[in-house]
Order: C-alpha cells, then structure tokens, then sequence
C-alpha cells in the first residue's frame, strides 16, 4: 500500500516525470537527436557565458563541447540552457537536459539524494569573501556583523553559515538567485561582503564599477571540487562523460594538445598515445563510441590545459593561476586514470 | 394492474437515468485511472533514478542563515523552522500589505468622488499609473531605483539619532520590557475586556460611552506603567563596525515589497471603494443631508456602511491577489516562503516534489482562510431584510 504522503507527491509530479519514463538510454537518444542538451551557468566569465559573438565559452562549456565531440563528432552539436543554481538539479532530474556543467559542488548530500553522478572534478575551488579594500579588512575573522551576499542554494551559503558559527560572529545573509543581482547589490553597498566560490570571485570583479578597489581575503573557508554530473539511471552516458572529461586530462599528460595530435597520430611510437588515438588497443568500443573519440577531443577542444589557460588562465581576462589545478606531475590534483 | 397501454419496454441504454449514470461512472473511472497511472509512474521513476522522496527532511538541520526571522531560528534549526520562518515572513508581509492597501484604497477611492477637481484628478491619475503597470517592475522600481539610491550605513540620513535610515534598512528603537512590564500587559488586558463588555451594555441600553472607552484603554495600562515605574526601556540602533546594531531594523526588501504590494493592489481597492459608494442611491445622501448630517457624517455613517457590503467580495480577491502576489519576493531577496523554502531548502535537499507541493498547499490554505474570514464578514453585514 501507497502511503497517502507519497501518493499526494505523485500527483504533483506526474506531468513532469512521466514523458521521460518512456525516453530510452541517453546516449541513443542523444546520438538520434543529432544534438547534446546541456545545462550552463546563465553568466559566470571563465565558466559559462556568452561571447560578443553569442557563442557560449568558458571551462564548463568545453566541458559538453567534449562530449559532443567524442560523440556526435562536432564540437558544436551542442543546445546551451543556461541555468540558476535553484533551477540546475530539477532540470536534470526531469531530464530536460542531458548533462549539468554549471560549477556545481560534489557533495556527499547530492551524490546521494538527487539522484545524480559527478563525472569528476574540472576544477578545484574553494570558497572566499570579497571585501571593499576601503572598509579596511584583512582577514575574514574580522567580518563580525557584516552583511553578506550569497546566491540562493548554494554549497556558499552553508559554508558561510558553518564559517561564522564556528567562529563565533554575526552576521546578516542577504540572498539573491543569480550571481550578477549578488554582485550589483555587492556593488551598490547593500552588503559588505561578497561569497562565493574563489575562481567566481575573481571573475565578478571585472563587471564591478570599480574591480581596483575590491580585493579577495586570503581565507578559503570550503573545499569546492566543481564538475559535471548526469543523471544515475544511465551508466552508459556516465561513462561517456566521465571518459570525455579523463581524456581532456589524459591527452596533457601524454602531452598531446591540438596543435600536435595530428602529427602524434601519424608519427608517435608509443602505445600510451596510440592508445589514447584509437590505433590501437580497446578503442571506443566499450564506450559505444567510434575509434577517434578521444582524438577528436583534442583536436577541436584541446587537452585540459590549453581548456584552462584560455579560459581561466594566462590567456583569459581573468588570470587565475593553475594552482590545484596543475597536473598531478607538477603539484596539483588533476589526475586522471589511463586509458587502456 | 393499470389499464393504461404500454409501449416496448425501453432499453437499458435509452433510458437517460441509466446513461447519466453509466457516462458519469466512465467519466469518474477514466479521471482516476489517469491520475492513479501518473501518480504509480512518478513514485516508480523517482525510485528508479534514486531521488530521495518523503518528509523526513523536515526534521534535518537547515544550516543557513535568515536575515528576517520572526521567531528564533539560527543555522542548527531544522528544514521544518525554516519552513515556518519563511511562512511567517510571508504573513508579515501579507498582513501588512493588506493593512496599508485598503488604507491607501479607502482615501484614494474617496478622492475619486471629490467635489474638488484637483484632487479627483490627481486620485484618478493615480489608479490609471498603478494600476497599468505590471507590479515586478513596480518592486523593482521601488527597490532597485528607489531604496538602492540610499547612502551607505556611515552616511545614514538621520531622524534626531534615534531613527536612520540608508541602503541597509530602517533602523527604529526597540522598546525592550523591564521587569514589572507584565502587569502593564495584564492591565491593557483587563481594559481592553472591559471596553468590549462596556460596549455591549451600551449598545443595549443605546447610550454613548466613547470617551470612557477610549479613556479606559488607554488610561489603564499608564497609569499601571506610572505606578511600576515605566516598566519599558528603548533599545537604539548604533553604528558598530560596517554597521547598525541593536534597535528594530526593517530590511529595504521588506520596504519595497510592502510599498509595491500595498500601492499596486490600493488601486484596484480604490475602484472597488469608488463603485461601492457610487452604488449607494443618491436619494440616500439627500435625504442623510435633509437630516442635518455634515458630508463627512453623511459618508461615515449612510454611504460606507452600505457601500460596505457590496465591497466585501471584490475586496476578498485582492486580499487573495496580494497575498498570492507576495511570492514575487524572491526577486528581491525577501526571506518569504518561496525564497526561503520553495528556494533554498528544494536546492539543498533536492525533493522538489515534496518542497513544492507543501509550498502551494500552504498558499492555498491561506487563500482559503483569508476567503472564509470575508465570507464570514460579509455575511455579518448582509441587509437584514425586514
């Protein structure tokens, strides 16, 4: 027997579930659309947004660009719905879109009751304050009764209530759905500081009046490992997007980047590459995918380095450092299992 | 045995006693097998994708913060708290919306019918303005455009240091009771008791007791707080650090949903108020004026109370309009019901369905309630017809 509780749920859900219970695995019904849904951040430079051109760039879109490379075989077989943080979950439960790359945060609570996989870890952030260098600040232990800004359901606005708990402060949250309402009231006075995710911090200072005037506490107060995630009903698909994410990785660490993998695949000797290039070896079988998969990745993406540097780093406006994000062979924590 | 002639018996399915009971039964089974199909499916995909379902969460802690709370709360309360929170501010809200709107209606509507053209003009300009103006761009307009352009805490625009107001809120004393304050509520109590009981026996003995009512409820209570020595202190809000501390502070989302909501539904209730005294027959005023009664008596006493009654109905769905209208507080970041539950505890637990469904049942049982609360008034002043 139903429980009443539960069967008062169904109703209100049934509309919204019930045409997607008949949809078959994702990756045919992707390969069959021709197209890949994905879920990005509405507005956040380095991640997701859109360029003056109107084309979507950032670290999360080359994510789904990845995997519409490796599986429909263009970089641009992609459909962008930019998404808030309250609406991503909901969005990809209903299976209005096929993956969320929207800097979202793996946590135990997520993995385990919203019916979702991460594939991995794009980037590793954790979570900062932005102050006015005028209120003369320079810890984040000196914040007692500040107002905050923080965007609604987000992993930033437990980690700022644990923060000033465990310190024992005060403070007032003032909450707004979307970063760029968070940044305008930041930047109109109605808070002092502003929280969020480092590497989002970084990229809501340029749109402020004054980005000189602003500066990033050195505190980071979260660990905020971001990266995709699909729904849990389909390994197929999991697996597709976790492997076109451990390629973008792999292809740095076998050193092969856009600009080289044509040559590697004429020319290299070793396996490991051959491998990775579909020469040789498993292939793409397994993943239900064509033999150059991972080679297409690199050649219309690029590895997870050349992915960083023009979207976050050197080459970006936003100049963030590698950091945690290096390769695991050089001091970071980006490491991904070989393909073989 | 009648002697009459009797035809064939009719079939079964020609008699229409039979059929509209057959074709409503089909109706009535088609309906429920759908709905228990959808219901069986949603339950069946939620289990299989591994969506946590259920209440449980209710009892979870919340771990965020609330900058509004009515009742105590902090981040170790649970989801359920927060639930009422939320509910709580959206009463505020709705409370005082409903207040000030039906204030601001009543004068406006009033305004309409003025003799005088310059009022009459400016009332009718300004439910043509209001009214035609959809109302998330009058709360952003109040918020965004108006309360944003305050200064910062530092340079807060100040009422003798005791009221300041700038971008952060209005900050107000807090009276704060000292021991010794319960004999003064005990006392407002036993006045206000009094007021109504005196009222009673004045109306059956058709006397006037205003003043001594008037006089009862307030002078009980002062006098008490005189004898225990003015049991009831102000708590000021003072700069401290980046800002106020201390006092009542009113955040602006407060402000600008309030402002928005009370002047965008005022012009609506300013309709409703001008046709109920415009339905009231002119031979009523004359004849209130032959008696001798001033305009204002006339309107006070002859037109509104009849008026009354026929207003009570449209009033009842603006109040619902409003109330419903107030779930536009997310827009700008007032903690109401929907921001807080339908927002941040959904996206921190992830059950939509369970979060969203208690959501518009609680919206629904306000609605209800507010209905019900007129409809009892509006029957209270039905024309007793003699």
């Amino acid at each position: 027997m139903i429980p009443l509780s539960r069967l008062v749920l169904g109703i209100f859900t049934a509309a919204m579930l019930g045409a997607v219970a008949q949809a078959g695995p994702t990756l045919d019904a992707v390969k069959q659309r021709d197209y890949v849904r994905c879920g990005v951040n509405a507005g956040l430079p380095g991640f997701s947004s859109p360029d003056d051109k109107g084309a979507w760039t950032g670290i999360d879109v080359d994510v789904c660009r990845a995997v519409a490379t490796a599986v429909l075989g263009s970089a641009s077989k992609v459909r962008f719905t930019p998404l808030t943080a309250k609406e991503r979950f909901t969005a990809l439960q209903s299976g209005e879109i096929d993956l969320l790359s929207r800097n979202t945060t793996w946590t135990l609570s997520r993995d385990a009751a919203l019916g979702v996989h991460f594939t991995g870890v794009t980037y590793y952030d954790g979570q900062g304050f932005l102050v006015n260098k005028r209120l003369g600040v320079h810890s984040a232990k000196e914040l007692d009764g500040a107002s905050v800004c923080v965007q609604a359901g987000t992993t930033s606005e437990l980690n700022l209530a644990d923060y000033f708990r465990a310190n024992g402060m005060r403070y007032s949250p003032v909450v707004y759905e979307k970063a760029e309402q968070n940044a305008a009231a930041y930047d109109a006075g109605r808070c002092d500081v502003l929280t969020s995710d480092q590497s989002q911090l970084y990229a809501l200072r340029i749109k402020l009046k004054h980005p000189e005037q602003h500066e990033v506490l050195p505190e980071v107060i979260s660990k905020e490992p971001l990266g995709p995630l699909v729904r849990q009903d389909d390994n197929e698909w999991f697996n597709v997007v976790k492997w076109s994410l451990f390629a973008m990785v792999d292809a740095e660490d076998l050193g092969l980047s856009s600009g080289n993998v044509d040559e590697a695949r004429a020319k290299s000797k070793s396996p490991a590459v051959r491998r990775f290039l579909g020469l040789e070896g498993d292939k793409g079988r397994d993943l239900k995918l064509d033999d150059a998969w991972a080679y297409r990745i690199v050649k219309q993406v690029g590895n997870y380095g050349e992915v960083f540097d023009r979207n976050l780093g050197g080459h970006s406006p936003l100049k963030i450092a590698r950091g945690l994000n290096a390769l695991w062979s050089a001091g970071g924590l980006q490491y991904a299992p070989p393909i073989r | 045995m009648s002697g009459a002639p009797q035809g064939p018996r009719p079939r079964p399915w020609n008699n229409p006693r039979i059929r509209a009971v057959l074709i409503q039964g089909a109706v009535l089974a088609t309906v429920l097998g759908v709905a228990a199909f959808l219901i069986h499916n949603t339950l069946h995909n939620l289990e299989q994708r591994g969506i946590a379902s259920g209440f449980g969460f209710l009892s979870s802690e919340a771990g965020f913060g609330i900058i509004q709370t009515l009742v105590s709360y902090d981040e170790s309360s649970s989801y359920g708290r927060a639930f009422l929170v939320g509910l709580l501010n959206t009463l505020l809200v709705s409370g005082l919306g409903i207040v000030l709107a039906s204030l601001l209606g009543l004068l406006i509507g009033i305004g309409r019918l003025s003799r005088n053209w310059l009022v009459a003009r400016l009332a009718g300009a300004y439910v043509e303005v209001f009214r035609n103006i959809p109302l998330l761009l009058q709360l952003f307009f109040w918020y965004f455009a108006v309360l944003r352009a305050l200064p910062p805490p530092r340079q807060s625009l100040t009422l003798g240091q005791v009221v300041f107001l700038n971008i952060r809120g209005l900050y107000l004393p807090r009276p704060v009771p000292q021991p010794g304050f319960g004999w003064v509520l005990v006392a407002a109590g036993v006045a206000l008791v009094g007021a109504v009981l005196l009222c009673h026996w004045a109306r059956r003995r058709q006397r006037r007791v205003g003043r001594l009512v008037v006089g009862l409820v307030a002078g009980l209570p002062l006098a008490t707080g005189l004898l225990t020595g003015l049991p009831l202190s102000w708590e000021y809000a003072r700069l401290q650090g980046f800002n106020f501390s201390g006092g009542l502070v009113l955040i602006p989302e407060l402000i600008a949903l309030v402002l928005a909501l009370s002047i965008y539904t005022a012009a609506f209730i300013a309709e409703i108020v001008r046709a109920g005294i415009e339905s009231v027959s002119r031979g009523q005023t004359e004849a209130a004026y032959a008696l001798g009664l001033s305009p204002g008596q006339t309107l006070r006493l002859v037109v509104i109370p009849q008026a009354m009654r026929l207003m009570v109905p449209p009033l009842t769905n603006q109040y619902l309009n409003l109330t419903k209208n107030s779930s536009l507080a997310p827009a700008i970041a007032y903690p109401d019901l929907v921001s807080v539950f339908a927002g941040t505890v959904l996206n921190q637990t992830g059950q939509a369905i369970e979060v969203i469904g208690i959501t518009m049942a609680v919206y629904l049982c306000i609605s209800l309630a507010i209905a019900l609360l007129m409809g009892w008034y509006s029957r209270r002043t039905t024309l007793a017809e003699r």
